[in-house]
């Protein structure tokens, strides 16, 4: 496969599954603002923690001031200049499945054209009143379920297919590492505390936000823990959006993909999917679970480095890489 | 029916109230339809085709924008005896084409034989010195030719160009076909349409015949200028139909002479690059040193022989609208035979009498310039101001040797689905081409229609429309 479809295979799937999580974290932050005040204290305090999870809480400042419910959803949600907001992401998402038309279905190439001329329809409609917003959430998590089950009926399964799951489960482990890491503190709260409506409020939103509510009743059966939130979304494989979920993902994409050039991307990946496989969540605790979020941070960045390197990157294969004999070249075709 | 267009042979009708037969079960199919049928399936045929992303760029106005190119759902019909003449008068045209292009870059023999002069095969810009001497698969230079041509009476077809280069639209044709059989599968049950779906298949064939004699499996890619180029939908079209890579010229290196892609498993050869892109942007090393697009070293690699480009480099200088004027003459030379399909009268203005002549009758002509394309940079007489013919003028006296002047021809007409319903409006029609070893196209092209009420130009880029074209038995 072309380095360069490669690229905006895996892009593609990255700008929809970055879409999906922040109409995810911003329908959380809505839930929880109609919650009484005191849980989550002030509307700033609030309406900053999903500027923090996608990292454009000094960009939003500039533009806008303090946190504000309706300024916040706007950005994140519609604002074209801001980088990583839902209507950039699907944007170019558009843009790298258009890059990419030839290779992925045409079913696959309507629903994300589609989704992005509703968009622009909507965004036209929409204004700073978040009242709307809810639907509006609702309806990009239903484009990205779409997109996903498409995907998945229509495409061979190629490394294409490998590509596109690499991308989504990487920005799904990210999402959910990033977003473990801004609530953190409110898994450590001190023991008496636990069982408190408050607590609960907060863990519940929090594993609302990635689907685990539901999840969790079944699988524990008790009352809400951080313990267990934490090893939920960390450490169980059967928890479709957990780290250790999407690494097992991460590392299958991987092998499938194979090629020499791909040995260390596998190697790391292999590293962080043995390390969530072995891992006990005790002991994560007790090195902190900020220190461990940001360390995982940080590795699935430089896996991103690897996988661009190996596959992604073009001119500066063609330098470091020996060519192959014709021969050699014709037999892969 | 207006009496402005009266004038015209028109595909359907034979007068107000006489139809002509290959349109009998059709117009009977079309009368029965209740009110508001027609417009409510050509909204909804405007709706797929911006769904399908079946778009295209429109230079000059803001970067980004993508159109849609109105369809409209009004077929227009030949019958097969019709097609099977113009079918053999389009084979013989474009076998003359390329005998032609081969001739100039090896011996020459038809500038020996005193039939074109050699400034104008020489001192064209189009002719391409470096490709004197090459020797290509199947002697073929033009793979994939769109032949434009109009009707003005029954039996009288004109060849109005050639487009050797990198003719577009193909993806129009099939997708046409598409959106008809989506919309109207009745009528595809009770007519015999002949299938044009197979032309990606005929295409893939066809680069396979092209690809360097020792390769017997060739790779295969299309090769775009990139995602804002006004046809990419038509390149990604082409290339996910027939199952290969679509690069852009960064994807590509060239290694010892041969051609390689960058993919996830390191360099792949390249064997046959059906080209999107124009000779001047394919080597910035041999052609335009500013160009972006293309591959540095590409020219060499091509004349080693070590890979196929489709459409050759050098095509130009027979597709060139002063060239087109001796086709005629080349069918006679190459092939000894008479032309089945007419050339329109063209004066060239870079002759003193036909200068003179044209001069002095522009509002009756229509003027060209010589390597334009896309109908850009066109007077039509008939339609134009005085003040237009008056500017024009001052271009034509600038350089008339740029410019070439024709009648202006009586286009038939077509019915076509407009706002004051349905009524008559010009067309051309451009068929597909593909010569490898033998010379092939499918049974129906792109039918272009002026959607302007008494417009004569239908390129899309000048607000164009198109329609299905069918070939029916009779």
């Amino acid at each position: 496969m072309l380095s360069r479809t490669a690229d905006n295979l895996f892009w593609m799937a990255r700008h929809i599954e970055r879409a999906e999580n922040i109409a995810r974290v911003l329908d959380v932050a809505h839930r929880t603002s109609l919650l009484p005040r005191d849980v989550e204290g002030t509307e700033a305090n609030l309406w900053y923690a999903p500027l923090n999870i996608t990292g454009c809480a000094a960009s939003y400042e500039e533009k806008h001031g303090l946190a504000r419910a309706s300024a916040v959803t706007h950005y994140m949600a519609l604002d074209p200049d801001n980088p990583s907001s839902i209507y950039t992401c699907l944007k170019m998402a558009r843009e790298n499945a258009r890059a990419a038309r030839s290779t992925i279905t045409s079913e696959m190439w309507e629903i994300i054209n589609a989704t992005w001329l509703e968009l622009k329809r909507l965004s036209d409609q929409m204004d700073y009143d978040y009242e709307k917003f809810p639907d509006f959430f609702e309806w990009v998590k239903g484009r990205s379920h779409l997109f996903r089950g498409v995907t998945l009926g229509t495409i061979i399964k190629d490394i294409a297919l490998s590509f596109i799951k690499l991308g989504t489960f990487l920005e799904r482990a990210d999402n959910t590492a990033r977003l473990l890491d801004v609530k953190y503190h409110i898994l450590l709260t001190e023991k008496e505390n636990v069982g408190s409506s408050v607590d609960y409020y907060q863990w519940g939103s929090l594993l609302k936000s990635v689907s685990a509510f539901e999840a969790y009743r079944k699988i524990y059966r008790d009352v809400i823990s951080p313990l267990r939130v934490a090893e939920l979304l960390i450490l169980r494989d059967d928890m479709p959006r957990s780290l250790h979920a999407c690494m097992d993902e991460v590392e299958d994409a991987l092998l499938e993909i194979n090629g020499s050039a791909g040995k260390e991307a596998r190697r790391s990946a292999g590293e962080l999917h043995a390390a969530l496989h072995f891992g006990r969540i005790e002991d994560i605790f007790e090195q902190g679970l900020h220190e461990y979020l940001t360390h995982f941070l940080g590795q699935t960045y430089s896996l991103s480095q690897n996988i661009r390197d190996a596959y992604l990157a073009r001119q500066d294969r063609f330098e470091t890489l020996p060519i192959r004999s014709a021969g050699q070249s014709q037999q892969q075709t | 029916m207006d009496t402005k267009t009266t004038n015209y042979f028109d595909e359907m009708r034979i007068d107000d109230v006489k139809i002509r037969d290959i349109y009998q079960h059709y117009q009977h199919w079309q009368s029965n339809l209740s009110t508001g049928t027609l417009e409510r399936k050509s909204a909804e045929a405007e709706l797929l085709f911006r769904r399908l992303g079946i778009t295209f760029a429109v230079y000059g106005e803001s970067s980004g924008s993508e159109r849609v190119i109105p369809f409209d759902i009004v077929p227009r019909i030949f019958s097969r005896t019709e097609w099977t003449r113009l079918e053999l008068g389009i084979k013989q045209r474009v076998r003359a084409l390329n005998a032609f292009l081969h001739d100039i870059y090896h011996e020459q023999e038809i500038i020996k034989a005193g039939v074109i002069s050699k400034k104008q095969v020489l001192g064209n810009a189009l002719y391409r010195p470096e490709m004197q001497g090459v020797d290509l698969p199947n002697q073929v230079y033009a793979q994939i030719a769109g032949i434009d041509l109009v009707r003005v009476a029954e039996n009288d077809f004109y060849v109005l160009e050639d487009n050797l280069r990198t003719p577009s639209g193909v993806s129009y044709m099939l997708e046409n076909r598409n959106t008809m059989m989506r919309l109207f599968p009745e009528l595809f049950a009770s007519h015999a349409v002949e299938p044009v779906e197979h032309y990606p298949q005929m295409l893939l064939d066809t680069l396979r015949e092209s690809a360097p004699s020792n390769i017997s499996n060739p790779t295969i890619v299309v090769m775009t200028p990139g995602s804002y180029n006004s046809a990419y939908f038509e390149h990604a079209f082409l290339a996910s139909q027939m199952g290969v890579e679509l690069v852009e010229g960064q994807d590509l290196f060239v290694h010892q002479q041969k051609v390689y892609m960058h993919t996830t498993d390191g360099p792949q050869q390249v064997h046959v690059i059906y080209r999107r892109v124009d000779d001047d942007f394919l080597d910035p090393l041999a052609f335009r040193p500013d160009s972006t697009l293309g591959v540095p070293g590409l020219l060499d690699a091509y004349c080693s022989g070590n890979v196929s480009l489709t459409n050759g480099v050098g095509t130009g200088v027979a597709d060139d609208k002063s060239t087109y004027f001796y086709v005629p003459d080349m069918i006679k030379f190459y092939l000894g035979e008479t032309p089945l399909l007419s050339n329109v009268p063209t004066w060239r203005l870079s002759e003193k009498d036909d200068l003179k002549y044209a001069l002095a009758h522009l509002p009756e002509l229509v003027v060209k310039e010589v390597q334009g394309s896309g109908g850009y940079g066109m007077l039509v007489g008939p339609t134009s101001s005085k003040a237009e013919i008056e500017t024009y003028k001052q271009r034509i006296l600038k350089d008339p040797a740029n410019f070439i002047a024709q009648p202006t021809l009586a286009l038939s007409t077509c019915p076509t689905l407009v706002e004051s319903g349905v009524a008559p409006r010009h067309v051309d029609l451009r068929p597909f081409v593909l010569s490898g070893k033998d010379i092939r196209l499918v049974a129906g092209g792109l039918t272009r229609v002026a959607l302007s009420e008494g417009s004569l130009v239908v390129n899309s880029s000048q607000g164009g429309g198109t329609k299905d074209t069918w070939v029916l038995e009779d």
